[in-house]
């Protein structure tokens, strides 16, 4: 139910409606949630709104920690219980 | 290495195949019981680790007793009753609003709420009542939908709040004794309006390693090794794997409009039970929009589906599989319970995708 899919924003109108794009098809949105939102971003849409802009950069965040979190992990500076 | 390079997945199989103690994480959102049922997590992950579902489709944790109240709303003829796909087919005592529709009751499936505004505007003289089901992800998409009927005036819209709030049914599994979970995978959405500090809290208290997850496979695999290395390490904090969408503070805008339309309200969950504070109520200022307050809803007792385990499965005290219906009785065509009914009901993702052996 709390399904989210991405959208790329491609126009903003009058009381909050915003168009995305969602996979090729243009879909009208209420950006009510996400005031700040500019034409270009990408925001997750739920139930007809935007919940949240979409930052790919900070996925790459939680690769990297865990990759160095993995690696103490081999050198076995965290011992397992 | 790039994020969807398949030596970093292997990377993080091989550590969470690693470890050797006995382990159960629990989801709490229907888009997690999906994607994990989908992506086959639970082959690939050795049998001393258990993905637990919880209480996370709102559909499911609807009580009986509610359901029995809508239903008994959409009999009135001067109602259009809106709704979210997911609620037509689940089940209430004697009937579901799907067969009240073919009897002549006048129910419409929206996708959105600002739908049903429009749907309102467009019918002055048929009163709208929209079924407000869901957690803090929907929520503030009502409370939107409700000021935006404020905003035009609308005398024909109406909410019948039965939102539920994540935090308080968290707290009601982890001091449950027979519920055995040592770490939990957060939901995505819900988490992107209400933030990190409620599993702070949580985490704090109960001991127990909170991770906000996302939805797709490395995601999900991402969440599972953060909350091993915790508890390996005898830790437990609340942190966001999913840092593309969650943010540390959450959606301010979104939390502040749904205080402002709503207030916490006692509410009843299938498996769990009255939990105070655990729902949303229209708040005084918004009574034209308040169903409650404008139309006669009756409170109803919750009377058990003979054999339904959806409230056993819901807390992660069985496994689909252990309803006796199970796959007998009650399959997604014919569902009996609501775990069944909804497409993100954890019995209708093992139904779906476990083998045929498996069932």
């Amino acid at each position: 139910m709390c399904l989210g899919v991405p959208g790329k924003i491609i126009e903003l109108k009058e009381h909050n409606v915003g168009v995305v794009d969602i996979q090729g098809n243009q879909v009208s949105i209420s950006v009510a949630l996400t005031p700040e939102v500019e034409v270009g971003q990408h925001v997750l849409v739920h139930a007809g709104f935007a919940m949240e802009i979409i930052d790919e950069e900070e996925a790459l965040k939680t690769m990297a920690l865990l990759e160095e979190m993995m690696s103490y992990g081999e050198m076995s500076i965290d011992e397992p219980r | 290495m790039s994020r969807d390079d398949k030596e970093y997945t292997q990377a993080l199989l091989g550590d969470i195949r690693s470890e050797k103690n006995q382990f159960a994480l629990m989801e709490v959102c229907g888009t997690h019981t999906m994607a994990i049922a989908k992506s086959g997590i639970r082959e690939l992950i050795p049998d001393n680790l258990r993905l637990l579902s919880g209480p996370g489709c709102p559909v499911c944790v609807t009580a009986q007793g509610d359901i029995d109240g809508m239903i008994e709303l959409s009999k009135n003829p001067d109602v259009t009753l809106l709704t979210f796909g997911d609620m037509m087919r689940v089940p209430g005592t004697a009937t579901s609003l799907a067969e009240e529709r073919s009897r002549g009751a006048d129910v419409r499936v929206v996708y959105s709420p600002m739908d049903a505004v429009q749907m309102a505007a467009e019918n002055p003289h048929r009163q709208m009542v929209f079924l407000g089901i869901g957690f803090e992800t929907t929520a503030p998409t009502v409370a939107v939908s409700i000021e935006e009927a404020y905003r035009r005036g609308l005398e024909n819209y109406s909410v019948l709040s039965l939102h539920k709030l994540v935090p308080p049914a968290l707290e009601a599994i982890f001091s449950d004794p027979d519920i055995k979970v040592d770490g939990l995978i957060c939901p995505g959405h819900v988490s992107a309006v209400i933030g990190l500090s409620p599993y702070e809290v949580l985490a704090e208290k109960y001991h127990k390693p909170c991770v906000v997850t996302g939805f797709d496979t490395l995601d999900i695999l991402e969440g599972i090794v953060m909350l091993l290395h915790q508890l390996r390490q005898g830790e437990a904090r609340a942190e966001i794997q999913y840092r593309r969408v969650v943010k540390r503070e959450g959606n301010p805008v979104a939390a502040a409009i749904l205080e402002r339309v709503f207030q916490p309200a006692d509410a009843r969950w299938r498996g769990l039970g009255a939990i105070p504070g655990s729902g949303l109520a229209v708040r005084p200022a918004y009574q034209k929009c308040d169903a409650r307050s404008r139309f006669q809803v009756p409170e109803i007792e919750d009377k058990p589906i003979k054999g339904c385990a959806c409230g056993e499965v819901l807390t992660g005290r069985i496994t689909p599989q252990q309803c006796a219906l199970f796959g007998r009785a009650c399959t997604p065509l014919k569902p009996i319970g609501p775990c069944m009914v909804s497409h993100e009901g954890a019995c209708a993702a093992y139904y779906r995708y476990t083998p045929v052996k498996g069932r």
